[in-house]
């Protein structure tokens, strides 16, 4: 090897994908290295019983902003989509299912109060997102404002809540610090309605929507569907292709990605990193380092605590990493049947989430490390709308559900079984005649997650998406703006602001930092 | 309506609604405190129901008062006089079934050796978190007697005030400001976690962080709550806690009588149903017995949701009923006096140990606590209650007969909305005998020593002082409720859009507890109004 890398990047979660296609656009020489088979980190394909290929963990796209789109040309590399713009549709175990289409909620038990209420809140929610959304896509100003970009930037966050003008900027400062029970109880009575907004704001989340910050998680999700013009959209061929298509983006520019390579511990000379060693022993040097990796696995893992201070070592340690969602995998011999729903919203988001009271039933047992009896889920099948997935009449099932504890115990298993089996039992009550469909079913389960992709705790953002550890404070006061406290080692996965979710923000804008220099 | 002879009329005679009497009555104003209730204090009483055993009825307890309220009224020459507790004691039930106590010591090396015995590392951790409480109390403090400023103004005093904030909040340092961020939305767990880990020990310090709340010490922004150990003084004892000599209806009869002295008039029994508003001016009140008064300066203790009902709607714009109704104020506190026949013993607790004569807990873990929040959650009491018990007649002798007690117990956490019904007096009694018994497990004499129960629901706390829903803070104090929130974005200065409509209690800034500060701070701007303030 003559000249050094400009950048090793370590992980190819599609942050990591994103950052290398950036940094390799402006003509760096960049290595991502991967521990997996293959690219895409939670943003990747699994295969199922006969060779289908599955979303493995995130399986709806909704926050991939328009110009990462553009500027990566992923529509040319594969991103194809198989549906978008997917209605919610909350099921009901009578059939009085609850569809809403953006601004439009519709169901037969819904007064037209609630019908009213539920415009009001869309439109009021819509509001404050866009108001959110440019802070959202920068990289976060740091609190003590060093430079006349951040403080640019800090101003420009003041001028689009201070644009709401004076009625609107005071309910945007009443309600940011909300949750979103009270929150939407100033809108709408009923109970399975508020179940299915909610959803937005909980998946991915440990907390239920009763805690502080649950308006400010529902915020940040819609703020996703602002970026592009796709909506709710389900990738072709599963959310592997999107990656997939980053990282053809990525080499297509000249950056090199490695499979199989997991890395063992980063290189530090004087406080600087200058390159990695791989699990193999091969050492790699390269002028900057940078982690798609979570801060702890980054900090506890990968470099020698000698080069890190106590109270940046304890501050990493409490960050809150413990995810509380679970996935799960079903193939089905044909298509199932949701009481009350017409088979052309099938191919829809379904959630089943009864009303605001299971959401927080479903959530207690979570906070003592215990499994809930009646779990919350998102369901799609994306063979309904993919038939690229599937073969002879069979189908796919994936769900996201919540919330399953972070299970260190030694009944690890057997608890994983007992959940799958309450799981099923709980589709059936939505679906009767489900479980005699079922040729294959997987539940992974935060651990699971944890060990299949590398990420402590299994967690969704990497670090929780809660006000303590948010903006200014994200992931930690001496983790903010990509860079850490070890010269030319940055992170740039989902625990950097804004947070997580297949958007690939954090990942362009760790880019912006190292050719700015700001590392 | 009779001919106004005062200049201003305050309705509730609640700790706030007399600060404010007393100040402007001292400011040269002639004013009359109308009350509902026989008796004055609102939540803040001693009355005695039980032969002649007296206890503090509600609030139980001093330290936040503000000591520049005191002292300006001269609340001390009026003969209010508190006495501090010792420290406090947690009960700890061992694995093998024995019990201990840790207790709780004013003096720094007694209660160091303290938490050694349970845990070496967190008798060093908890200086490191007393100091850091103390910071953050250092910041906070000033701010309870300002008046927040209202963040969509352009009026110079708004933006003065933002600029001192701001100053204020830059001028602490950039690690001090990030502390100070995830202070305000950690959740009470996770900020002792970051320090401590021994469960009971949390647990002792966490449980006051839910009181009055709707929140559990899980959830996120219960950590600030925390500033309630170091933010009051009693006479110069920063972070004590004590007994007002007479119970807290000492602080209102100090309040009362100062007010008196200074001129001023109150009427009891005399509660006010409407407010007389025309054309966006008060004129005066209504009282519920027909009566008219006129008035065209009003102040209302009363929170926001009975302030607001008792305005004609005509006369307010509709956000601002609308934000008005929606101010949560979900009760979630109950309170049992209990006289007592002698001293009562504690399992774990040494007899005669001076941890007796302060607050005592029960709770064993941060579990248990969450699983109490839960109860509330599910409309119920909670299974496992956290409760705040003090024996005041161990240190004030002149609320029972010699040799006898009474204990204050408060409860967190009991529903205003039960979901097995309305509450009644067979519910209320169930309440009251769970708490009895929960506390019996820990005192295994102690039922045989009660000579009389006082129950409280939320309901009994709303019909007895008007706190709307039994909340003892008139009103959540949480982010949306607070400071440039409370009680409405808009109407956050002490002032109703009706003009000359004021509002002193906790609906206001800062919030509940006995601080009187937003009486202070509401009689501030009526004087700031009238051109007689500074």
């Amino acid at each position: 090897m003559n000249s050094p890398l400009n950048a090793i990047i370590i992980g190819a979660g599609h942050n990591g994908l994103t950052c290398a296609a950036y940094l390799a656009r402006a003509g760096q020489s960049v290595l991502v290295l991967e521990a997996a088979t293959e690219v895409g980190g939670l943003a990747r394909n699994r295969i199922v019983a006969n060779g289908e290929q599955l979303s493995s963990a995130a399986h709806l796209l909704h926050s991939l902003p328009q110009n990462i789109i553009k500027d990566l040309q992923l529509e040319k590399h594969g991103l194809h989509y198989a549906a978008q713009h997917l209605k919610t549709v909350s099921l009901n175990k009578d059939g009085a299912t609850i569809v809403l289409n953006k601004q439009l909620a519709m169901g037969d038990q819904l007064s037209s109060a609630d019908l009213l209420g539920y415009d009001r809140f869309y439109l009021d929610m819509q509001r404050f997102s866009k108001a959110l959304l440019p802070v959202l896509g920068k990289v976060a100003p740091e609190i003590a404002i060093e430079d006349w970009r951040q403080k640019l930037d800090l101003l420009g966050l003041g001028w689009s809540i201070r644009k709401l003008g004076t009625f609107y900027m005071r309910e945007f400062l009443r309600i940011i610090g909300m949750n979103l029970y009270d929150l939407m109880d100033e809108y709408i009575e009923n109970t399975q309605l508020k179940a299915a907004i909610a959803m937005d704001a909980l998946l991915g989340s440990e907390w239920g929507a009763r805690s502080m910050g649950s308006v400010l998680t529902y915020l940040y999700r819609q703020a996703g569907e602002l970026r592009n013009n796709t909506g709710l959209a389900l990738p072709s061929g599963g959310m592997g292709t999107v990656s997939q298509a980053i990282a053809k983006s990525a080499r297509q520019s000249g950056a090199d990605i490695r499979c199989n390579s997991p890395v063992k511990h980063i290189i530090i000379d004087n406080n600087k990193a200058v390159g990695v060693v791989l699990e193999t022993g091969e050492k790699i040097y390269a002028d900057t380092v940078i982690s798609n990796a979570d801060p702890k696995q980054t900090f506890l893992k990968l470099i020698n605590p000698d080069h890190l201070g106590t109270n940046f070592v304890r501050q990493v340690n409490n960050l809150r990493a413990k995810g509380k969602a679970g996935k799960l995998h079903l193939v089905l011999s044909q298509k199932p049947s949701f009481t009350g729903l017409d088979d052309s919203l099938l191919g829809e988001r379904l959630v089943i989430a009864p009303g605001m009271d299971d959401i927080e039933l479903a959530f207690n047992p979570s906070k003592y490390k215990r499994y809930p009896d009646s779990p919350i889920l998102e369901i799609i099948l994306p063979s309904v709308r993919d038939d690229s997935l599937c073969q002879n009449g069979q189908q796919l099932l994936s769900a996201v559900v919540q919330y399953l504890p972070y299970d260190d115990s030694t009944d690890e298993d057997q608890n994983r079984t007992a959940m799958l089996k309450v799981i099923i039992e709980t589709l059936e009550e939505y679906a009767p005649g489900i479980s005699d469909l079922i040729t294959t079913a997987e539940l992974l389960t935060p651990r699971d997650i944890e060990r299949e992709f590398g990420i402590s705790g299994g967690h969704w953002h990497h670090v929780e998406l809660v006000f303590e550890s948010f903006l200014f404070n994200r992931p930690t006061p001496l983790l903010t703006r990509h860079a850490t406290p070890i010269d030319n080692l940055l992170l740039c996965g989902a625990s950097c602001h804004p947070g997580g979710n297949v958007m690939g923000i954090a990942g362009r804008n760790a880019a912006q930092q190292v050719l700015r220099g700001e590392k | 309506m009779k001919k106004q002879q005062y200049d201003a009329v305050i309705v509730g005679a609640g700790h706030n609604g007399l600060v404010a009497a007393c100040y402007l009555q001292r400011a040269g104003l002639k004013v009359l405190v109308l009350e509902k209730n026989p008796h004055i204090g609102g939540a803040t009483t001693s009355i005695s129901r039980y032969e002649n055993f007296t206890y503090s009825n509600c609030s139980y307890v001093y330290s936040l008062f503000r000591q520049e309220i005191a002292r300006e009224l001269e609340l001390y020459k009026f003969g209010l006089q508190v006495i501090p507790y010792e420290g406090g004691a947690q009960i700890i039930k061992n694995a093998d079934g024995s019990y201990d106590s840790m207790g709780s010591y004013w003096h720094g090396d007694a209660n160091r050796r303290e938490v050694e015995r349970f845990n070496k590392r967190d008798a060093t951790a908890m200086e490191r978190l007393d100091r850091d409480i103390v910071r953050q109390c250092k910041f906070i403090k000033p701010l309870l007697m300002r008046t927040p400023p209202d963040p969509t103004s352009f009026k110079p005093r708004d933006l003065m005030e933002l600029l001192y904030l701001g100053q204020r909040f830059y001028g602490i340092g950039k690690q001090r400001m990030h502390e100070t961020l995830r202070f305000y939305t950690m959740s009470v767990a996770d900020y002792l976690n970051e320090y401590l880990e021994n469960d009971a020990l949390k647990s002792y310090l966490a449980g006051g962080a839910t009181v009055g709340t709707a929140l559990g010490v899980y959830s996120p922004g219960t950590a600030y709550v925390l500033l309630h150990h170091a933010m009051g003084d009693i006479d110069g004892t920063v972070g004590a806690w004590g007994f007002p000599r007479g119970g807290m209806g000492s602080v209102s009869k100090a309040l009362n009588d100062s007010f008196i002295a200074s001129g001023g008039t109150v009427r009891v029994d005399a509660g006010v149903s409407d407010f007389i508003v025309e054309k966006g001016k008060v004129k005066g009140v209504k009282l519920e017995s027909g009566e008219s008064l006129s008035a065209n300066l009003v102040v209302s203790g009363m929170d926001v949701r009975r302030t607001f009902n008792a305005i004609d709607p005509n006369e307010l714009p509709k956000w601002v009923i609308e934000r008005a109704k929606h101010f949560r104020f979900r009760g979630s506190s109950g309170k049992i006096n209990i006289a007592l026949d002698s001293l009562p013993s504690f399992k774990g607790i040494p007899a005669n140990s001076p941890c007796m004569t302060g607050d005592i807990h029960i709770s064993q873990s941060m579990d248990e606590l969450e699983l109490a929040y839960d109860d509330w959650k599910a409309g119920k009491w909670s299974q496992k209650p956290y409760l705040d018990i003090l024996i005041p007649s161990l240190i004030d002798p002149t609320m029972v007969p010699e040799g006898k007690h009474w204990m204050s117990v408060f409860v967190q956490y009991c529903p205003y909305k039960l979901a097995e019904g309305e509450w009644n007096e067979t519910r209320k009694q169930a309440f009251g005998q769970h708490i009895i018994d929960r506390i019996a497990r820990y005192s295994p004499d102690f039922k045989d020593k009660i000579l009389h129960r006082e129950i409280r629901t939320p309901k009994d706390i709303e019909n007895e002082t008007g706190m709307s829903e039994g909340n003892i803070f008139q009103g959540e104090l949480t982010m949306d409720q607070l400071i440039f929130n409370r009680p409405i974005p808009g109407y956050a200065q002490y002032r109703s859009p009706i003009a000359g409509l004021y509002m002193c209690g906790s609906s206001n800034h800062p919030g509940g507890g006995v601080m009187g500060a937003p009486g202070a701070n509401a009689a501030r701007e009526v004087l700031l109004d009238l051109g007689k303030g500074k």
